[in-house]
């Protein structure tokens, strides 16, 4: 049986990691390399970083610090941040990045898609959604959750799994910086649609939600930042918990 | 130089060894990376990674001349992924031809559970000094849609549908279908093993 997974994540800004509340309020929480080492030997299954640097030299950096990361790193790892070419993607997996995140960049374009799952493989492409809830259906928003799109969650996922998609990271946008739990519902439900790996973001505060996002949320993964980074809940804390009630983990 | 501590791996356009380069160098060797069918016969001790497609990276070992230069070593050599596969008689991806070190079939995994097969799964039926200090039941990372079935060459199973061979060997040849190189502690300690391993056993 595959292990449920826990993975932090990083956002990086200029080689540094920083985690929002609600997109907003940057804090910085780190050296990048320290942190992701530090989780490694902790027992995080898998990290992901979101680069969410501006400047126009963003990819050079990207490249530098994904070399850095891949060569302490132990386990594997996740990045994603206003990725948009095969190229881009190439260069990070010839770096060491075991997966790449896409988000606006595939609604802009879904056959990129169809492009990345072909030329690498599904299993490194990771589809980002970040969603909210608008009257009754969870619209997709872009740009790091500023924009809206005309896409609802669940069609999308759909679509983005039949393109090719190898996994899904799903942010609730309601949930994103609340700790007060998972959206467990949109969870649940995208879980027994798609037939590739959920990861649920947004919104981790107590091992509680933890466990209610592996039972009730029917995820594949539990990603969570600010919690783990300011050390309010432990990565083995929240292993150990799990593994107490019946999840699997790796110990 | 120590040559024992000079680690060959076989670069053949089949995925990318930076992770695999990383985690031997952590363990203080000394990697080169090559496609020469000269320095591989002279190297050792050799990696044999793989990500990709059967059928392509095989064509890529026979326009290099590998495919015959593999079988024929005679220092331990570790296979990963598909590395490991290859070494094997036959793939069903694309119905490929394999190296024919270990006699054995890698088959798609069947309908019925997620492929590919990503993710931490664990050990059993722990055997052989690859896997010395290394308890039943470790943890390990894993990436593949083709497996080898469970085989009297496996010296660790692994249970997914059905028990499937997690690693084979024979001989000086060794094969891993998890990735060492990114399964934390536990895999580093098999590569460890590897990387110390004398011929005996």
């Amino acid at each position: 049986m595959v292990a449920k997974r826990i993975i932090p994540c990083l956002d990086v800004k200029e080689g540094r990691t920083v985690k929002g509340v609600n997109f907003e309020n940057l804090r910085d929480a780190g050296d990048i390399v320290e942190l992701a080492a530090r989780y490694s030997g902790e027992g995080a299954d898998e990290l992901v970083f979101l680069d969410i640097t501006a400047s126009h030299d963003r990819r050079r950096t990207m490249l530098e610090w994904v070399e850095r990361v891949a060569g302490a790193l132990r386990v594997p790892f996740t990045v994603g941040g206003g990725i948009g070419s095969e190229r881009e993607v190439e260069a990070l997996l010839r770096r060491g990045a075991d997966k790449i995140s896409i988000n606006s960049a595939a609604l802009d374009d879904p056959s990129l898609i169809d492009r990345l799952a072909r030329g690498f493989g599904s299993q490194c492409v990771v589809v980002a959604i970040d969603a909210r809830q608008e009257g009754g259906l969870w619209r997709v928003y872009r740009r790091g959750g500023r924009v809206a799109t005309s896409r609802e969650l669940f069609e999308w996922a759909a679509e983005a799994e039949a393109r090719g998609a190898g996994e899904f990271l799903f942010t609730s946008m309601d949930h994103d910086g609340t700790r007060r739990g998972f959206a467990l519902e949109p969870l649940a439900r995208l879980g027994e649609q798609a037939r590739v790996p959920v990861i649920a973001s947004g919104g981790a505060g107590s091992l509680e939600d933890f466990l209610a996002v592996f039972t009730d949320g029917k995820a594949d993964a539990a990603l969570a930042a600010g919690i783990f980074h300011f050390g309010e809940i432990s990565i083995p804390g929240v292993k150990r918990y799990l593994a107490g009630a019946g999840i699997p983990v790796r110990l | 130089m120590d040559n024992k501590n000079n680690v060959m791996i076989i670069e053949y356009g089949a995925g990318n060894l930076f992770s695999v380069r990383a985690a031997v160098e952590r363990l203080g060797y000394t990697v080169t990376v090559s496609d020469s069918p000269e320095r591989i016969r002279a190297a050792d001790r050799v990696i044999f990674p793989g990500v990709g497609q059967a059928r392509s990276a095989m064509e890529k070992l026979r326009e290099r001349g590998l495919d015959r230069v593999l079988p024929g070593l005679r220092v331990p050599v570790l296979g990963i992924c598909l590395g490991m596969q290859l070494m094997c008689a036959r793939s069903d991806e694309g119905d490929t031809p394999g190296l024919g070190i270990f006699p054995l079939e890698v088959k798609r995994l069947p309908a019925g559970v997620k492929v590919p097969h990503v993710g931490w799964n664990r050990l059993a039926r722990l055997s052989s000094p690859l896997f010395a200090g290394v308890p039943d039941g470790t943890w390990v990372y894993f990436v593949h849609s083709y497996h080898v079935p469970d085989a009297p060459h496996a010296v660790a199973t692994c249970l997914y549908h059905a028990p499937f061979s997690a690693a084979l060997r024979r001989d000086n040849f060794f094969g891993c279908q998890f990735h060492p190189e990114k399964s934390g502690e536990a895999g580093e300690r098999v590569l460890r093993n590897f990387l110390a391993w004398d011929g005996h056993e």
